[in-house]
């Protein structure tokens, strides 16, 4: 059910290539939905293979100040998930004639989701209308993996992957079981705490991804912390990607704060990933 | 159904379908190590008898059951007893269960405490057991509830306790719960989240509820001592629902003792108006748990609204849910102008400045004593005293004039 998945399939033409990855991540409809589909297309033309959208939510306890900022200024506009469906509908129509213009592959999109949000609409209908956008994955932050075992099937028969967590507090053998019952990718978090960005990560992490790494054939990809070219690389020597988060949705903050048009914005963003992606192409 | 149904050891953390744990992956490990020693304490006499003892020392323990003679006399109806929790040591039941987890917290080697309050009610009683035991303490609280309750700001840092503005979503109880929580993701190693009410994720709700039992157990003992019977009808005001907890689950097995958990009601029962979550609101998932919530469509937390501080809350702990859904228990709402009427009627006849909390109950008892014979006993958590909702309750008593 998962093989025609494009999350799937982008990680196993990455390790053919023996290539690894930035997965970008942006607050679904910040500063508006027009910029975020715009950037997602100008994502794909760098390059990006998977990219993370975070579906805005009133109580996100795992993010920081910066991505919390930007959910609640999308919430305060009165965007709604289906809103965000919608552009993402929008986005994969644009898309489809993109891709046969330039011959890049498509995006495998994940939307950043609060179970509060899933079990609000049910999770077969949330699973049925994030599948109809075009949604490939789901990351459920606050879905730890007692939690997931209902979701992560029904996902599945949908065609989706739940990408399950492993938090540096983690005991390894319960590593080993959330590696097995993730799907897509593995989402190791860098340190413990909240997302924002920080200057170098602990060599513990790299080492326990390293060790993991051994034991375990899903990819691995490390979020939390990641904001420079230097981050993207270190985490990179050990795991299949690299997820940046706070780094970007704060360079769009202070795009969108400075008065910059759309055309600008979508440009200066999408050079920075292109500056993530740098150490390795 | 049978008084077994009620069982008050949850499966894997679950009241029937509600409870669980809806947090980060950072927090799971925490949440086992927690989980892990409080069975062992409650397990262990020696912690039973050092809880007991703080809970009498500390906490002035027990609290008395004091027969409202006079407010009996003016219903013209059931006797009514009440609890007084007002009358613990800071001035409300909260302490009870901050004494419990700061036992729990140097049994498991950790220096510092960090608690979420709206009222400022468990934040003081945080403060205090933190001081008491010699740990580092850091509140938060959201800057609407700072400048509402200024007293028990000055209260905790008095105590030694840092208190951390919250400015984010409605700077309110929930987005206080919510950096508490961010900090502890953050700070787990060495660092016990002290939650103040039966909410979010297992162990929570069973351990903080088994923390607050002492006022149900002790009110079962007292009434029978005084009235040779148990009471007919329990009374308890339900925001997070520790007080109501604390003294339903004693008796929850006592079949001829009926329980109602009365709620903010607010302004009015529309979306944003109120705190009524178990009336109101509709099963969802928040701060770590699945239960009753006030949400808008898409699950995102709804504003809520109450004169009382502590009650301000858009969800409600999971066993709460599980007795609604059970009809153990019935929960319904007092409006913000019958609990301010509560608080003067009380006075008046009573000599007791309620909180604006233990107010919503007293209001239901004030509704339904003239109904019920004057052979029927009524029991009424007051959970806390007004010393601090004294400016607030001074302003809104004015704006009715």
């Amino acid at each position: 059910m998962l093989d025609q998945n494009r999350l799937t399939i982008a990680f196993a033409s990455l390790r053919a290539a023996d290539k690894k990855t930035v997965l970008p991540f942006i607050t679904a409809g910040y500063p508006d939905l027009d910029t975020t589909i715009d950037l997602l297309a100008a994502f794909r033309r760098q390059g990006v293979r998977v990219c993370e959208l975070g579906i805005p939510f009133s109580d996100p306890v795992a993010d920081g100040p910066v991505i919390q900022a930007s959910y609640t200024e999308v919430l305060g506009r009165g965007l709604t998930g289906s809103e965000i469906f919608q552009a993402v509908a929008e986005y994969r129509r644009r898309e489809a004639a993109a891709c046969a213009a330039d011959g890049l592959p498509s995006l495998a999109l994940m939307a950043m989701v609060s179970y509060s949000i899933i079990f609000r609409h049910g999770p077969e209908n949330y699973l049925a209308q994030a599948a109809a956008a075009g949604i490939d994955a789901l990351i459920v932050p606050d879905l730890p993996l007692e939690e997931s075992a209902a979701l992560t099937p029904q996902a599945q028969e949908r065609g989706l992957c739940n990408i399950l967590l492993v938090s540096p507090m983690t005991p390894p053998p319960r590593r080993l079981q959330i590696a097995k019952a993730s799907r897509g990718f593995l989402y190791y978090i860098s340190v413990a705490g909240i997302t924002g960005e920080r200057k170098r990560l602990p060599e513990e992490t790299i080492q326990a991804v390293a060790d993991l790494r051994r034991q375990v054939d899903i990819p691995i990809c490390i979020g939390f912390g990641i904001s420079s070219p230097q981050t993207v690389a270190q985490v990179c020597s050990v795991a299949d990607g690299a997820i940046v988060g706070s780094a970007i949705v704060h360079r769009i903050a202070d795009a969108a704060k400075a008065g910059a048009g759309h055309d600008e914005l979508v440009a200066r963003v999408a050079d920075f990933v292109g500056e993530l992606l740098a150490p390795l192409r | 159904m049978t008084a077994k149904d009620y069982a008050l050891m949850p499966r894997n953390g679950y009241f029937g379908p509600y409870g669980g744990r809806f947090v980060p992956e950072t927090l799971i490990s925490a949440l086992d190590q927690l989980e892990r020693e409080y069975r062992r304490a409650m397990a262990d006499p020696i912690f039973i008898d050092e809880f007991d003892r703080c809970l009498r020392q500390i906490a002035g323990r027990p609290s008395e059951l004091y027969f409202a003679s006079r407010l009996t006399q003016k219903l013209g109806g059931a006797k009514i007893y009440l609890k007084r929790e007002d009358m613990n040591h800071t001035g409300a039941h909260k302490i009870n269960n901050t004494l419990g987890q700061a036992l729990l917290t140097l049994r498991m080697g950790k220096k510092r405490v960090i608690a979420e309050t709206g009222a400022g009610q468990h934040g003081v009683a945080t403060a205090t057991a933190a001081a008491v035991f010699g740990l580092e303490c850091e509140v938060y609280m959201g800057t609407e509830d700072i400048r509402r309750q200024a007293l028990n700001v000055f209260r905790m840092q008095l105590l030694g306790a840092r208190v951390a503005p919250v400015s984010s979503g409605q700077c309110t109880l929930k987005d206080a719960l919510n950096e508490a929580m961010r900090d502890w993701m953050g700070s787990v190693s060495g660092t016990h989240y002290i939650i103040g009410s039966v909410a979010g994720p297992a162990p929570f709700p069973e351990m903080v509820r088994e923390f607050q039992s002492c006022i149900g157990r002790e009110a079962r003992r007292q009434m029978l001592s005084a009235e040779g019977r148990l009471p007919d009808l329990l009374i308890a005001c339900v925001g997070g629902g520790s007080n109501a907890a604390g003294l339903f689950a004693p008796m929850i097995e006592d079949e001829s003792v009926r329980m109602v958990g009365v709620e903010a009601g607010g302004r009015s029962l529309k979306l944003g108006d109120h705190a009524a979550t178990l009336s109101a609101g509709a099963p969802g998932v928040l701060h770590g748990a699945k239960s009753y919530v006030l949400q808008d469509a898409d699950g995102n937390t709804a504003p809520v609204h109450s004169i009382s501080a502590g009650l301000d809350y858009p969800g409600v702990g999971p066993e709460h849910a599980y007795w609604k859904d059970t009809g153990r228990v019935e929960y319904l709402p007092c409006s913000d102008e019958q609990a301010l009427d509560a608080v003067v009627t009380l006075a008046h006849t009573e000599g007791i400045i309620p909180a604006l909390e233990s107010a919503h109950a007293v209001a239901e008892a004030v509704v339904r004593a003239p109904k019920m014979g004057k052979d029927r006993i009524i029991l009424i958590c007051l959970s806390g005293r007004g010393d601090k909702d004294c400016n607030e309750i001074a302003m809104l008593l004015e704006k009715r004039k």
